[in-house]
């Protein structure tokens, strides 16, 4: 796996477009920003969230007993999934039973971390996805490089002469609206022909046993309502205790998102349809394990609204992609590193540390202080993105020796007084690339104060 | 800061001696231990904890011109055992403009810097001490303590920045880990100053500035940076 570095690297080898990424989703931000601004009580419902997240966090398994006794007794046919193999393996079942050979799915990150589109396809499933960015990234065979705006790194252009080429549109048109309008066609012979829908849940709620879909196009319900079986597969920490409690989450998550007070579809699905089956897929998939993690058990509380992205001056001037996960910037640096420390250990370097996905968090994670706790973790088990330790061990002596400490500041001063704007060839090649090192004056503060103190006595 | 930009601790040193207090720099100090502990290596930077608790705890405070050392100390120190001598110097190290403004209350300087200044909101003093109201926190005042403090200052100009509180890049190990991407968010940076028509780019933290000094220097634009004591400074009596 290439490094964030190197990636982000390549990235930015294209200025412009590093401009042009970092201004859509500092757009998204300040959307938000203007969203957030009219809600005086934003802060406290940032805290309610994050205490009723807590709390269910704190009784899981009570809740998901509750969930799924409430969902069969609406008619609901619940499924435990312990991983990702047993989620794909349970929605395949489910097609073979009813003999679908087509699906279409939507909103739903849980099933891009399961890897089930290439698991269905292998097994001759055709799956849609029906989110118009998500179509997109899927004809481009692409994973999302956004967990809300799957897209975000294509330019209309380049959608433009991609529908020219899979949906036959006009050669150079770039007009969205267009574009949209032959997607929504191309979609919708698929749904009139697809005999299972998937979708994601944004919430599941304990008490009633129902599951919510946050949506803007309307394709989850479409899918839905057009097909006799629906499926919707669920992470374990999307619960929420009672309903009455959804709504600080609807009040908080749009505006995250997008800056929108709530999306366009707050759907409830509770029942099946008659003579219709309705499945509800409980994953694990690491997630137990994570709430094992004190210091990381927080991370559960996410609701998946990205603004950790739009706000991260990293992931605007890296792209998603770089991250090689399927949740990617911030919060993905502080949950999957739990899933393969090995794979994913540079991550949480991948972050100056700033804080801003912190502060604009809608449950309150304290990301950055965990990014700062995976770098420990990181260190301990010995991975390269720690540094050696025999080094960093020689080096921490040396910082807690003023004798040591004040040599080596010393020769470094020197050495630069020694040759003024020749430091390139003096092994600091990494921070001189682009940067040049301070000036180094004459003396420092200390051998200025001990002047001072002595001309004093 | 003692090697680099001992301008930046010499104004620190005067400003605090001209504001009536009895300041002494002990000469066996180190490091606070946050380049090693943001690199990942918290457990070998203890020695560094164990000796900054030893260097200081017989002051009443230990200010600091420099937010991101205040909040290793005040937030990652709460790894060591939390003795008396670590609690008191965790909760009285304070950085530059919180001692200012906190304890030393002062609500006036004479001091002087008739220049268009553009100030950067370093992180770990913005989100970390919360000197200020970051912009994602939009419900509440927003006015940070370097604001206040330069509001002081005779015939300064602040210039309105599209991005008040975007990180620079500096981030410790990150700006030799991830040069590509630190460096374009310091140039970033630099040029919503520069385009204010900012002559100057101050702020609390002399290692952002070093960083953006280091970009602006290759580039060649005509800005500069200077830490806040250094125009807090602008005086005598």
């Amino acid at each position: 796996m290439m490094p964030h570095a190197q990636k982000a690297a390549i990235f930015n080898k294209d200025e412009a477009r590093t401009d042009w990424h970092d201004a859509s989703l500092w757009m998204v931000r300040k959307k938000r920003d203007f969203a957030v601004s009219e809600i005086p009580e934003w802060e406290f419902l940032r805290e309610f969230a994050s205490d009723i997240k807590m709390h269910t966090l704190s009784k899981l398994d009570d809740y998901l007993e509750s969930f799924e006794k409430a969902a069969i007794q609406n008619g609901a046919i619940v499924h435990w999934a312990a991983d990702a193999k047993e989620h794909n393996d349970i929605v395949l079942s489910i097609l073979n039973k009813h003999q679908a050979k087509k699906m279409v799915k939507s909103k739903s990150m849980l099933t891009e971390e399961c890897h089930l589109n290439e698991f269905l396809e292998h097994h001759n499933i055709e799956v849609i996805d029906s989110d118009l960015g998500e179509r997109i990234i899927q004809m481009l065979n692409e994973p999302p490089s956004h967990i809300v705006l799957p897209a975000i790194h294509l330019k209309k252009e380049e959608i433009g002469e991609l529908f020219h080429r899979e949906l036959h549109t006009e050669k150079g048109a770039t007009d969205p609206q267009y574009l949209t309008e032959a997607a929504r066609h191309h979609l919708r012979e698929k749904f009139h022909t697809a005999q299972v829908a998937l979708t994601g849940v944004n919430f599941g709620i304990a008490e009633t046993g129902e599951i919510v879909v946050c949506t803007n196009e309307g394709n989850a319900d479409m899918g839905v309502h057009l097909t006799p079986v629906q499926i919707h597969s669920m992470g374990i920490e999307k619960l929420i205790p009672r309903r009455s409690d959804l709504a600080v989450f609807t009040r908080l998550l749009a505006r995250s998102a997008t800056g929108q007070p709530v999306t366009v579809f707050t759907s409830h699905h509770r029942n099946p349809k008659p003579a219709g089956e309705m499945h509800i897929i409980l994953v694990d998939n690491g997630r137990t394990e994570q709430l094992g993690k004190p210091d990381f058990r927080s991370s559960l509380k996410c609701i998946r609204c990205g603004a950790c992205m739009n706000t991260c001056p990293i992931y605007r001037r890296s792209g998603g992609h770089s991250y090689e996960t399927t949740i990617p910037g911030p919060i993905g640096s502080i949950l999957t590193p739990g899933i393969d420390l090995k794979k994913h250990g540079q991550l949480p370097f991948a972050s100056t540390l700033c804080g801003s996905c912190t502060d604009v968090c809608p449950v309150k994670i304290d990301i950055h202080t965990q990014l700062y706790k995976w770098r420990q973790i990181v260190s301990e088990a010995g991975l390269p993105e720690g540094g050696n330790k025999t080094m960093m061990s020689i080096m921490g002596s040396g910082l807690a020796s003023p004798s040591f400490f004040h040599r080596l500041g010393n020769i470094g001063r020197k050495l630069l007084r020694l040759f003024p704007g020749k430091e390139r060839f003096l092994s600091f090649t990494v921070w001189t690339k682009d940067r040049d090192l301070p000036k180094a004056p004459v003396e420092s503060f200390r051998e200025w104060y001990a002047k001072q103190t002595k001309d004093a006595q | 800061m003692d090697q680099f930009y001992p301008q930046a601790a010499i104004a620190t040193y005067k400003l605090l001696l001209k504001l009536g207090c009895d300041v002494a720099y002990p000469e066996g100090q180190t490091c606070c231990g946050q380049p090693l502990a943001n690199a990942g290596n918290e457990a070998a930077s203890k020695g560094s904890y164990l000796h900054f608790v030893t260097m200081f705890e017989k002051y009443d405070y230990i200010v600091a011109p420099s937010g991101s050392c205040v909040y290793h100390v005040r937030h990652h120190f709460d790894t060591l055992e939390q003795t008396e001598a670590v609690k008191k110097v965790r909760a009285k190290t304070l950085d530059l403009t919180e001692f200012l403004l906190d304890v030393l209350q002062i609500s006036s300087l004479p001091a002087k810097y008739p220049h268009k200044v553009g100030l950067h909101q370093s992180c770990h003093g913005l989100r970390g001490l919360h000197l200020g109201t970051s912009s994602e926190l939009v419900n509440k005042p927003v006015a940070s303590k370097l604001h206040e403090l330069l509001s002081m200052v005779e015939g300064l100009t602040l210039v309105e920045l599209d991005r008040k509180d975007e990180c620079c890049g500096f981030g410790g190990t990150f700006s030799v880990k991830e040069p590509d991407i630190s460096v374009k968010m310091g140039k970033d940076r630099i040029r919503d100053h520069f385009s204010k028509g900012a002559e100057v780019i101050t702020a609390g933290d002399m290692s952002c500035l070093m960083h953006l000094e280091g970009i602006i220097s290759r580039q060649n634009i005509p800005i500069k940076v200077i830490h806040i004591a250094e125009i807090l400074n602008t005086y005598e009596i």
